[in-house]
């Protein structure tokens, strides 16, 4: 009994005090992009200057094509703005048009994926290959990663905006919002990664 | 958008272990976490001291007698990644961050109280991890730097292992990095202005910028170096047409910027304790603030001076030599205004107080010996000889160390609501000077002599100085034992404190000792003049 009065005083007591607070969740996100991409910097800046200072051996082969990279870049800048028009759809109550976005947005990442494998299975070099092979695999393969993941969250929110028993709503954006940053932040990162790894 | 704390929710009373038992378990309070990680660094550290015992106890004799040369390297290994990663970096970031910060700012708790005790909990079972690499195949044996040649052909299972626990360790490095930052910008009390905000919440500001900026950089490079252990790519492998000087370059990026986030807290923690003791207004306030941005813009374009024998260009020397020597500036501005808050104060002989002169002087011969190193002729002369050790030493341990104890001395009577023993303070004081600088000053000489850091075997006619230095090594270990009867005798029958023993005005005295779960009854004080020491009361607002 003793328990339970003095637990039923704390509440009271906190209750008292109940307080608000801004919403820095989203600050805290920001925070944590900038840590990650801080990872990213630090491979473009070894990718850079491996391209400065060590030459590519005679014999090895680092040849690098077009046109995936530039689907893939297409399906990412395309996704971005299904993801937009997901987050729209729910500010406007809309959760089965918001879901169906999402379910858009999540279907690219994975063409995207699909498209990256194809790619590495048809390349002409593999991992251990040379200096440049590893680095494009890690790249790469780092950035996957983050899509993978990416998807994932993507498709967790999707369910979660169903109609009946999902927690997303109108009054419940940040999960949405969260994923949606983090989405963009990762296409900007293939941006530049796809300027620096092909283009350059 | 706000959020409505749900007192149910956050802080279920009922369900949080009361008592001992809580600094076992998941606890969201940020008190409970901070000791938790003090208390962690603690043991770690008596680890890492026992290592350092047996480095010196190896080196009191010229030939490798003590133990064989594998397992000297991977004792000197293990005392660096221990006293970095484990006691150093988590105790003066995250123990008294942790502790501290949400007083200063006049919140009940951290930001994100539950990524505050998953960065917590990722500490002790990478640090197990760490001491258990020993037994398997023999723990890292590339030095702290795990520079690679070395590190890809030394055995790899503890390579590998180290790489791993230095990864967690920095995950938890960084979330806690997160934390600090939206407290201290997104959750001070309505009212507090930045510019009033006491000196540790600048430091730690400054150092959690260098957290997050950095410490990823280490994660990517280690995550290379691993994938060229295990997968035998070549990032960082010459024969297989790798480059170690990006290594390197990448490694320092982050190692470098590790010693602001190692010491900048201590700077922040030492403008705490002076005014206090002194009983004078912390001197010169924005200059304060300014240094310490200062030193976080400048600490970020200083790495490469660690290479200046790793065949970098003429024109890299040149920036990193002129940017390392800037870094003296806003330093010195710090040290100038600790003296200058010293001068004409009503002083108290205590242990914090003589643990805080300490650092000052030890911080002195650190900093000129750092600038010193940023010289390339000389830095040619003495690199990789023991002339480096005793700079690191007497900045980490003789700046860093010497704070921690000081703020332990300043804080336990706010922990535990008991005084700790000034006799016992003082033999600790004394002893661990004496044994410190005993210790280190005179690798100085060996090191200026030519005697190479990180070899077990040496030349004899460096064997009396080294005895000389082995015996500081002694007092160090011993001084260890006053501290620890200190502790425990004063948590059993220690003098009451009372709630506000040094008079201090800083938020975290206005509160009960030990303070209550959620820091304050009712409202958190609005501290607006945190250092108005030596004023009639009405003009402290």
């Amino acid at each position: 009994m003793t328990t339970l009065d003095s637990s039923k005083e704390i509440q009271k007591n906190n209750s008292e005090v109940n307080e608000t607070h801004e919403d820095f969740r989203m600050f805290g996100l920001i925070t944590f992009l900038i840590a990650d991409g801080m990872t990213f910097a630090g491979f473009f800046a070894a990718y850079l200057t491996y391209k400065a200072v060590n030459p590519l051996p005679d014999g090895a082969i680092y040849e690098l094509e077009l046109p995936i990279p530039t689907l893939n870049t297409i399906l990412l800048l395309v996704s971005s703005a299904t993801f937009h028009k997901a987050g729209k759809a729910l500010l406007k109550d809309k959760n089965s048009d918001s879901q169906k976005w999402l379910f858009i947005t999540a279907f690219l990442g994975i063409i995207f994926l699909i498209c990256q494998l194809f790619e590495y299975f048809h390349l002409p070099f593999g991992l251990t290959d040379n200096l440049f092979a590893s680095t494009f695999y890690a790249l790469t393969g780092f950035h996957g990663l983050h899509v993978t993941l990416g998807t994932l969250m993507i498709l967790i929110i999707a369910w979660q905006s169903r109609i009946n028993g999902g927690r997303l709503t109108s009054q419940n954006m940040f999960p949405l919002e969260a994923v949606e940053l983090y989405w963009h932040f990762v296409d900007g990162i293939w941006v530049i990664l796809f300027i620096i790894l092909y283009l350059l | 958008m706000t959020i409505s704390i749900d007192p149910q929710k956050t802080n279920n009373e009922s369900l949080q272990p009361k008592g001992f038992l809580r600094y076992f378990s998941f606890s969201l309070d940020h008190k409970v976490i901070g000791i938790q990680y003090l208390v962690c660094g603690f043991l770690f550290y008596l680890i890492g001291g026992t290592l350092a015992s047996a480095i010196r106890i190896e080196l009191a004799s010229p030939m490798s007698d003590f133990m064989p040369r594998d397992v000297y390297n991977q004792v000197l290994t293990l005392h660096g990644t221990i006293m970095i990663f484990l006691w150093i970096v988590p105790v003066v970031n995250g123990a008294f961050g942790n502790y501290l910060i949400p007083f200063y700012v006049g919140a009940r708790d951290m930001a994100f109280p539950r990524l505050n005790a998953v960065a917590f909990w990722l500490i002790p079972p990478s640090g197990l991890m760490l001491v258990a690499s020993y037994f398997v195949e023999g723990a890292a044996q590339a030095g702290w730097t795990a520079y690679p040649p070395l590190s890809i052909t030394t055995p790899q299972s503890g390579q590998i292992i180290w790489i791993l626990s230095v990864l967690l360790l920095g995950g938890s490095s960084i979330f806690g990095g997160i934390n600090f930052i939206a407290t201290i910008i997104k959750l001070r009390r309505p009212g507090l202005k930045l510019m009033q905000l006491p000196m540790y919440c600048w430091a730690m500001l400054g150092t959690s910028l260098l957290v997050v900026l950095s410490t990823p950089v280490l994660a990517g490079t280690l995550i290379l170096l691993s994938f060229d252990i295990i997968a035998n790519t070549g990032f960082f492998n010459p024969v297989l047409g790798g480059n170690v000087v990006v290594y390197q370059h990448l490694f320092w990026f982050y190692s470098h910027p590790a010693v602001y986030i190692m010491v900048l807290p201590a700077f922040g923690l030492v403008s705490e304790i002076l005014p206090v003791h002194a009983r004078k207004p912390l001197f010169g306030y924005t200059t304060m603030v300014f240094s310490i941005m200062g030193i976080v813009v400048l600490g970020l374009v200083v790495w490469a001076h660690h290479m200046f024998t790793s065949g970098t260009p003429p024109w890299m020397r040149l920036f990193f030599t002129i940017a390392t020597a800037f870094i003296a500036v806003p330093t010195g501005i710090k040290f100038f205004n600790w003296v200058a808050t010293l001068w004409g104060g009503k002083i108290s002989i205590n242990s914090a107080m003589l643990f805080s002169c300490g650092f000052i002087i030890n911080f002195v011969f650190g900093g000129i010996t750092g600038v010193a190193l940023a010289q390339v002729p000389f830095d040619i002369h003495v690199h990789d000889t023991y002339f480096v050790v005793a700079h690191f030493h007497y900045i980490v341990y003789g700046g860093t160390v010497f704070i921690i104890f000081s703020s332990i001395y300043h804080w336990f009577p706010k922990v535990t609501g008991k005084m700790l023993s000034e006799k016992l303070g003082i033999l600790h004081f004394i002893i661990t000077f004496i044994g410190f600088n005993l210790c280190f000053a005179p690798q100085h000489w060996l090191g200026l002599n030519g005697m190479p850091r990180r070899v077990a075997e040496y030349d004899p006619q460096f064997q009396f100085v080294n005895q000389i230095s082995s015996l500081g090594a002694l007092l160090m270990a011993i001084s260890t034992i006053p501290f620890l009867i200190n502790v425990f005798l004063s948590l059993r029958d220690g003098i009451v404190a009372g709630d506000n023993p040094w008079n201090a005005l800083t938020p975290e005295w206005l509160t009960s000792s030990p303070p209550p779960v959620e820091n304050w009854e009712g409202e958190a004080p609005l501290v607006e003049e945190p250092y108005g020491y030596g004023k009639e009361i009405s003009e402290i607002k």
